[in-house]
Protein backbone atom coordinates (compact mmCIF):
# COMPACT_ATOMS: atom_id res chain seq x y z
CA UNK A 1 0.00 0.00 0.00
CA UNK A 2 1.37 3.39 -0.92
CA UNK A 3 0.03 5.21 2.11
CA UNK A 4 1.91 3.19 4.70
CA UNK A 5 4.13 5.12 7.08
CA UNK A 6 7.46 3.69 8.11
CA UNK A 7 9.66 4.57 11.03
CA UNK A 8 13.11 3.23 11.79
CA UNK A 9 14.89 3.51 15.14
CA UNK A 10 18.32 2.33 16.26
CA UNK A 11 18.26 1.21 19.88
CA UNK A 12 21.55 1.82 21.68
CA UNK A 13 22.46 -1.12 23.88
CA UNK A 14 25.06 0.71 25.92
CA UNK A 15 22.90 3.45 27.28
CA UNK A 16 20.18 2.52 29.73
CA UNK A 17 19.33 6.18 30.24
CA UNK A 18 18.27 6.66 26.64
CA UNK A 19 16.34 3.38 26.44
CA UNK A 20 12.76 4.13 25.51
CA UNK A 21 13.58 7.06 23.26
CA UNK A 22 12.29 5.23 20.20
CA UNK A 23 9.01 4.46 21.94
CA UNK A 24 8.57 8.09 22.97
CA UNK A 25 9.18 9.16 19.37
CA UNK A 26 6.73 6.58 18.08
CA UNK A 27 4.13 7.74 20.55
CA UNK A 28 4.49 11.32 19.32
CA UNK A 29 4.23 10.25 15.69
CA UNK A 30 1.10 8.16 16.36
CA UNK A 31 -0.48 11.09 18.19
CA UNK A 32 0.16 13.28 15.17
CA UNK A 33 -1.63 10.72 13.04
CA UNK A 34 -4.61 11.24 15.31
CA UNK A 35 -5.03 7.58 16.27
CA UNK A 36 -7.21 6.51 19.18
CA UNK A 37 -5.37 7.14 22.51
CA UNK A 38 -5.90 3.58 23.75
CA UNK A 39 -4.40 2.14 20.56
CA UNK A 40 -1.46 4.51 20.89
CA UNK A 41 -0.98 3.50 24.49
CA UNK A 42 -0.99 -0.20 23.70
CA UNK A 43 1.46 0.21 20.83
CA UNK A 44 3.85 2.40 22.76
CA UNK A 45 3.89 0.27 25.92
CA UNK A 46 4.46 -2.91 23.91
CA UNK A 47 7.27 -1.26 21.98
CA UNK A 48 8.77 0.19 25.16
CA UNK A 49 8.93 -3.25 26.79
CA UNK A 50 10.58 -4.62 23.64
CA UNK A 51 13.02 -1.75 23.53
CA UNK A 52 13.97 -2.22 27.19
CA UNK A 53 14.46 -5.95 26.54
CA UNK A 54 16.81 -5.23 23.64
CA UNK A 55 18.85 -2.96 25.92
CA UNK A 56 18.97 -5.17 29.03
CA UNK A 57 19.17 -8.59 27.37
CA UNK A 58 20.59 -8.15 23.89
CA UNK A 59 23.00 -5.21 23.72
CA UNK A 60 20.67 -3.11 21.59
CA UNK A 61 19.06 -3.57 18.22
CA UNK A 62 16.74 -2.02 15.69
CA UNK A 63 13.07 -1.16 15.74
CA UNK A 64 10.97 -0.76 12.61
CA UNK A 65 7.40 0.40 12.67
CA UNK A 66 4.97 0.27 9.80
CA UNK A 67 1.62 1.98 10.14
CA UNK A 68 -0.97 0.95 7.59
CA UNK A 69 -4.64 1.74 7.41
CA UNK A 70 -5.69 -0.96 9.83
CA UNK A 71 -2.56 -2.05 11.69
CA UNK A 72 0.58 -0.91 13.49
CA UNK A 73 3.34 -3.45 12.88
CA UNK A 74 6.38 -3.21 15.14
CA UNK A 75 9.47 -5.28 14.40
CA UNK A 76 12.19 -5.45 17.05
CA UNK A 77 15.36 -7.17 15.86
CA UNK A 78 18.58 -7.78 17.74
CA UNK A 79 21.77 -9.81 17.47
CA UNK A 80 21.91 -10.68 21.15
CA UNK A 81 22.16 -14.11 22.82
CA UNK A 82 18.71 -15.22 21.67
CA UNK A 83 16.07 -16.97 23.77
CA UNK A 84 16.60 -20.69 24.38
CA UNK A 85 13.14 -21.57 25.61
CA UNK A 86 10.51 -19.18 24.32
CA UNK A 87 7.61 -20.82 26.20
CA UNK A 88 9.51 -20.36 29.46
CA UNK A 89 10.43 -16.75 28.64
CA UNK A 90 6.76 -16.01 27.98
CA UNK A 91 5.75 -17.07 31.50
CA UNK A 92 4.80 -14.25 33.84
CA UNK A 93 7.61 -13.73 36.32
CA UNK A 94 10.31 -15.60 34.41
CA UNK A 95 13.42 -13.46 34.14
CA UNK A 96 17.14 -13.85 33.74
CA UNK A 97 17.72 -10.17 34.54
CA UNK A 98 20.60 -9.34 36.87
CA UNK A 99 20.23 -7.70 40.28
CA UNK A 100 21.61 -4.55 38.70
CA UNK A 101 18.80 -4.46 36.14
CA UNK A 102 16.31 -5.07 38.97
CA UNK A 103 17.71 -2.16 40.93
CA UNK A 104 16.86 -0.03 37.90
CA UNK A 105 13.20 -1.02 38.13
CA UNK A 106 13.05 -3.76 35.48
CA UNK A 107 13.40 -7.51 35.36
CA UNK A 108 10.08 -8.60 36.88
CA UNK A 109 9.58 -11.04 34.05
CA UNK A 110 6.48 -9.23 32.84
CA UNK A 111 7.81 -7.72 29.62
CA UNK A 112 7.06 -10.44 27.09
CA UNK A 113 3.67 -11.31 28.66
CA UNK A 114 2.86 -7.59 28.59
CA UNK A 115 3.82 -7.30 24.94
CA UNK A 116 1.50 -10.18 24.19
CA UNK A 117 -1.33 -8.63 26.22
CA UNK A 118 -1.03 -5.24 24.62
CA UNK A 119 -0.81 -6.45 21.05
CA UNK A 120 -3.32 -8.30 18.91
CA UNK A 121 -0.70 -10.69 17.63
CA UNK A 122 2.90 -11.37 18.56
CA UNK A 123 5.53 -13.48 16.80
CA UNK A 124 8.89 -14.41 18.27
CA UNK A 125 11.75 -15.82 16.25
CA UNK A 126 14.91 -16.51 18.13
CA UNK A 127 18.08 -18.48 17.55
CA UNK A 128 20.47 -18.91 20.48
CA UNK A 129 23.76 -17.24 19.66
CA UNK A 130 22.28 -15.30 16.74
CA UNK A 131 19.54 -13.07 17.98
CA UNK A 132 15.87 -12.41 18.37
CA UNK A 133 13.20 -10.83 16.21
CA UNK A 134 9.84 -9.99 17.74
CA UNK A 135 6.96 -8.75 15.61
CA UNK A 136 3.96 -7.10 17.19
CA UNK A 137 0.69 -6.31 15.44
CA UNK A 138 -1.71 -3.80 16.92
CA UNK A 139 -4.99 -3.42 15.09
CA UNK A 140 -6.21 0.10 14.53
CA UNK B 1 -8.96 14.68 43.34
CA UNK B 2 -6.78 17.45 42.04
CA UNK B 3 -3.00 17.18 41.93
CA UNK B 4 -2.89 20.12 44.33
CA UNK B 5 -4.73 17.96 46.90
CA UNK B 6 -2.21 15.14 46.40
CA UNK B 7 0.42 17.71 47.16
CA UNK B 8 -1.25 18.88 50.35
CA UNK B 9 -1.93 15.37 51.62
CA UNK B 10 1.70 14.41 51.19
CA UNK B 11 3.26 17.72 52.24
CA UNK B 12 4.95 17.57 48.87
CA UNK B 13 6.80 20.24 46.96
CA UNK B 14 6.47 20.79 43.22
CA UNK B 15 9.55 20.13 41.13
CA UNK B 16 7.93 20.94 37.81
CA UNK B 17 4.48 21.32 36.29
CA UNK B 18 3.07 24.09 38.53
CA UNK B 19 0.62 24.97 35.77
CA UNK B 20 -1.03 21.55 35.90
CA UNK B 21 -1.79 21.31 39.63
CA UNK B 22 -5.48 21.79 38.88
CA UNK B 23 -5.64 18.59 36.80
CA UNK B 24 -7.78 15.79 38.17
CA UNK B 25 -6.39 12.35 38.94
CA UNK B 26 -8.51 9.30 39.56
CA UNK B 27 -6.16 6.53 40.58
CA UNK B 28 -2.64 5.94 41.79
CA UNK B 29 -0.06 3.24 42.16
CA UNK B 30 3.09 2.93 44.23
CA UNK B 31 6.05 0.92 42.98
CA UNK B 32 9.78 0.91 42.50
CA UNK B 33 9.38 -1.72 39.78
CA UNK B 34 8.57 -0.08 36.47
CA UNK B 35 7.88 -3.56 35.08
CA UNK B 36 4.91 -3.88 37.44
CA UNK B 37 3.66 -0.40 36.67
CA UNK B 38 3.65 -1.26 32.98
CA UNK B 39 1.67 -4.42 33.67
CA UNK B 40 -0.95 -3.31 36.17
CA UNK B 41 -1.80 0.33 35.95
CA UNK B 42 -4.62 2.20 34.26
CA UNK B 43 -4.30 5.66 32.84
CA UNK B 44 -5.09 9.02 34.41
CA UNK B 45 -3.03 8.10 37.36
CA UNK B 46 -0.35 9.11 39.77
CA UNK B 47 2.84 7.13 40.18
CA UNK B 48 4.48 7.07 43.60
CA UNK B 49 8.03 5.80 43.51
CA UNK B 50 11.36 5.82 45.28
CA UNK B 51 13.20 4.93 42.08
CA UNK B 52 15.23 7.65 40.43
CA UNK B 53 16.19 7.20 36.78
CA UNK B 54 14.96 8.35 33.37
CA UNK B 55 12.89 5.22 32.89
CA UNK B 56 10.54 6.38 35.63
CA UNK B 57 9.57 9.36 33.48
CA UNK B 58 9.38 7.29 30.28
CA UNK B 59 7.22 4.66 31.99
CA UNK B 60 4.82 7.37 33.16
CA UNK B 61 4.77 8.85 29.69
CA UNK B 62 4.04 5.47 28.07
CA UNK B 63 1.20 4.95 30.55
CA UNK B 64 -0.30 8.41 29.99
CA UNK B 65 0.25 9.24 33.66
CA UNK B 66 0.05 12.87 34.65
CA UNK B 67 1.92 13.04 37.95
CA UNK B 68 4.88 11.35 39.62
CA UNK B 69 5.51 11.62 43.36
CA UNK B 70 9.03 10.85 44.54
CA UNK B 71 8.79 9.49 48.07
CA UNK B 72 11.48 9.13 50.75
CA UNK B 73 12.93 12.53 49.81
CA UNK B 74 14.30 11.25 46.50
CA UNK B 75 15.15 13.95 44.01
CA UNK B 76 15.09 13.52 40.25
CA UNK B 77 18.07 14.49 38.13
CA UNK B 78 17.99 17.63 35.93
CA UNK B 79 17.74 15.32 32.91
CA UNK B 80 14.63 13.65 34.35
CA UNK B 81 13.07 17.04 35.07
CA UNK B 82 13.66 18.03 31.43
CA UNK B 83 12.00 14.83 30.20
CA UNK B 84 9.03 15.42 32.49
CA UNK B 85 8.62 18.99 31.26
CA UNK B 86 8.69 17.83 27.64
CA UNK B 87 5.95 15.31 28.40
CA UNK B 88 3.87 17.64 30.56
CA UNK B 89 4.19 15.42 33.62
CA UNK B 90 3.98 17.00 37.08
CA UNK B 91 6.80 16.01 39.43
CA UNK B 92 6.28 16.19 43.20
CA UNK B 93 8.64 15.34 46.05
CA UNK B 94 7.59 14.21 49.50
CA UNK B 95 9.61 13.09 52.50
CA UNK B 96 6.94 10.50 53.37
CA UNK B 97 7.77 6.85 52.92
CA UNK B 98 5.95 4.77 50.34
CA UNK B 99 3.57 3.03 52.75
CA UNK B 100 2.40 6.21 54.40
CA UNK B 101 2.15 8.19 51.18
CA UNK B 102 0.01 5.53 49.49
CA UNK B 103 -2.10 5.12 52.62
CA UNK B 104 -2.87 8.81 52.85
CA UNK B 105 -3.97 9.03 49.23
CA UNK B 106 -5.99 5.82 49.42
CA UNK B 107 -7.75 6.93 52.59
CA UNK B 108 -8.67 10.17 50.87
CA UNK B 109 -10.39 8.39 48.04
CA UNK B 110 -7.76 7.93 45.37
CA UNK B 111 -8.31 4.35 44.31
CA UNK B 112 -5.80 1.70 43.39
CA UNK B 113 -7.43 0.58 40.19
CA UNK B 114 -5.19 -2.46 40.04
CA UNK B 115 -6.72 -4.04 37.00
CA UNK B 116 -4.60 -5.91 34.63
CA UNK B 117 -3.84 -4.09 31.45
CA UNK B 118 -4.36 -5.38 27.97
CA UNK B 119 -6.54 -5.06 24.97
N1 LIG C 1 15.64 -9.57 23.11
C1 LIG C 1 15.96 -10.56 23.96
N2 LIG C 1 17.13 -11.23 23.80
C2 LIG C 1 17.46 -12.24 24.63
N3 LIG C 1 16.70 -12.66 25.64
C3 LIG C 1 15.52 -12.05 25.85
C4 LIG C 1 15.10 -10.97 25.03
N4 LIG C 1 13.88 -10.56 25.46
C5 LIG C 1 13.58 -11.35 26.51
N5 LIG C 1 14.55 -12.25 26.74
C6 LIG C 1 14.55 -13.32 27.78
O1 LIG C 1 13.23 -13.56 28.19
C7 LIG C 1 13.11 -13.33 29.61
C8 LIG C 1 11.75 -12.75 29.92
O2 LIG C 1 11.61 -11.45 29.33
P1 LIG C 1 10.59 -10.42 29.97
O3 LIG C 1 9.26 -11.08 30.08
O4 LIG C 1 10.64 -9.16 29.22
O5 LIG C 1 11.12 -10.22 31.45
P2 LIG C 1 12.37 -9.39 31.99
O6 LIG C 1 12.85 -8.48 30.90
O7 LIG C 1 11.79 -8.65 33.14
O8 LIG C 1 13.40 -10.38 32.40
C9 LIG C 1 14.26 -12.40 29.93
O9 LIG C 1 14.64 -12.44 31.29
C10 LIG C 1 15.35 -12.93 29.00
O10 LIG C 1 15.93 -14.11 29.53
MG1 LIG D 1 11.55 -7.25 29.85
Amino acid sequence: MENNLNFHFAVDGNDFTSAGLASVQLKKALRQLGLDPETIRRASIAMYEGEINMVIHAGGGEADVEVSEDCIKITLADHGPGIKDIAQAMQEGFSTATDHVRSLGFGAGMGLPNMKNYSDKMEIESTPGEGTTITLYINI
Amino acid sequence: MKISQVMELLDASVICGEDSLGKHVYSACGSDMMSDVLAYVKDQSVLLTGLVNSQVIRTAEMMDMVCIVFVRSKTPTPEMIELAKESGIVLLASDKRMYEACGKLYASGLCGNGVKNGK
